[in-house]
């Protein structure tokens, strides 16, 4: 992960948010869509507000593909949400609006998984499928280096002797 | 009424969400490296070789079905149920579907992640 990969995934966040708001802000001016006139949905792009959105979705979608094509989705995909905080920080400090305490709990959730995704690996690697073994490698990187802590004939040791007793 | 117009567009939406980011993640992963791509072969070749995946294609396909279905949805209920509801039944089913069909290891530290996020998207959205 370089400066310009971190780059790609700020511009999945802000096209993401910035599109989806413009299209909502759209739909509310167009107003409700009827099952039986499913070609509203159509006419709906002729909205500016709705066009702009659909543009910057198009922008979206690129840096998407984009990331994609060298991190897992599971990875980029808190990317994407990390929009929603970017919004409700708009709406409180550019537009002075009120931010409710469950939406500062949605916030602090949100960047609290976007940061335990952004600590781990980008990318899976199938060390399995070209070494054809390692189910130990398979733990977290957490429980190996637990393992690492015990003396290296300790948990053999332990083992042998409850086996001697059964 | 609307309200079960409202859910039944949700389901689809998050149901073609899902088989949508599975299939453009599968085809990126086959595209390869965009950025080393562009600067080996450069842009053309790229936008080539993305749009001439057929994993691709499907997954614009589905994509524009979830869209399509979210301005359904949108116009039938309120943006503070759509959006995060849609958003947050997406996160968890494509954690499942990553894990499953592209192979991905989601271990504890992903599942925790996929869940405080979806968690987080529906406070923050509701």
């Amino acid at each position: 992960m370089n400066f310009r990969k971190y780059l790609v995934l700020a511009g999945v966040t802000v096209f993401a948010a910035a599109g989806d708001s413009m299209l909502s802000h759209g739909m509310k001016q167009v107003g409700g869509v009827s099952v039986h006139h499913l070609q509203g949905v159509i006419f709906a792009v002729a909205n500016p507000w709705i066009a702009i959105g659909i543009l910057l979705l198009l922008a979206f979608f690129a840096t998407y593909m984009t990331a994609l094509s060298w991190a897992d989705l599971t990875y980029v995909l808190p990317a994407t949400s990390l929009g929603y905080v970017l919004l409700a920080l708009v709406a409180r400090f550019l537009l002075h609006e009120h931010v409710s305490p469950m939406r500062w709990l949605g916030i602090a959730l949100i960047t609290g998984g976007v940061g335990f995704i952004a600590g781990g690996p980008a990318l899976t690697e199938h060390p399995a499928i070209e070494a054809g073994h390692v189910p130990a490698q398979d733990l977290s990187s957490g429980n190996s280096s637990q393992i690492d802590v015990l003396p290296k004939g300790a948990s053999h040791a332990a083992h042998t002797h409850s086996g001697a007793e059964l | 009424m609307k309200t079960l117009y409202t859910w039944c567009a949700i389901l689809v939406i998050v149901f073609a969400s899902v088989v949508g980011d599975v299939l453009l993640a599968h085809a990126m992963r086959q595209v390869g490296d965009v950025g080393a791509l562009w600067r080996r072969s450069g842009l053309v070749a790229v936008i080539r070789r993305t749009l001439g995946n057929p994993n691709f294609l499907f997954g614009v396909m589905a994509m524009a079905v979830a869209f399509f279905s979210l301005l359904f949805a949108l116009s039938w209920g309120d943006v503070s149920l759509v959006a995060p509801a849609a958003a947050s039944l997406t996160f968890i089913g494509n954690a499942v579907a990553a894990k499953i069909f592209l192979h991905e290891r989601v271990d504890r530290r992903r599942w925790i992640a996929a869940g405080l996020v979806a968690g987080g998207v529906a406070l923050l959205a509701g």
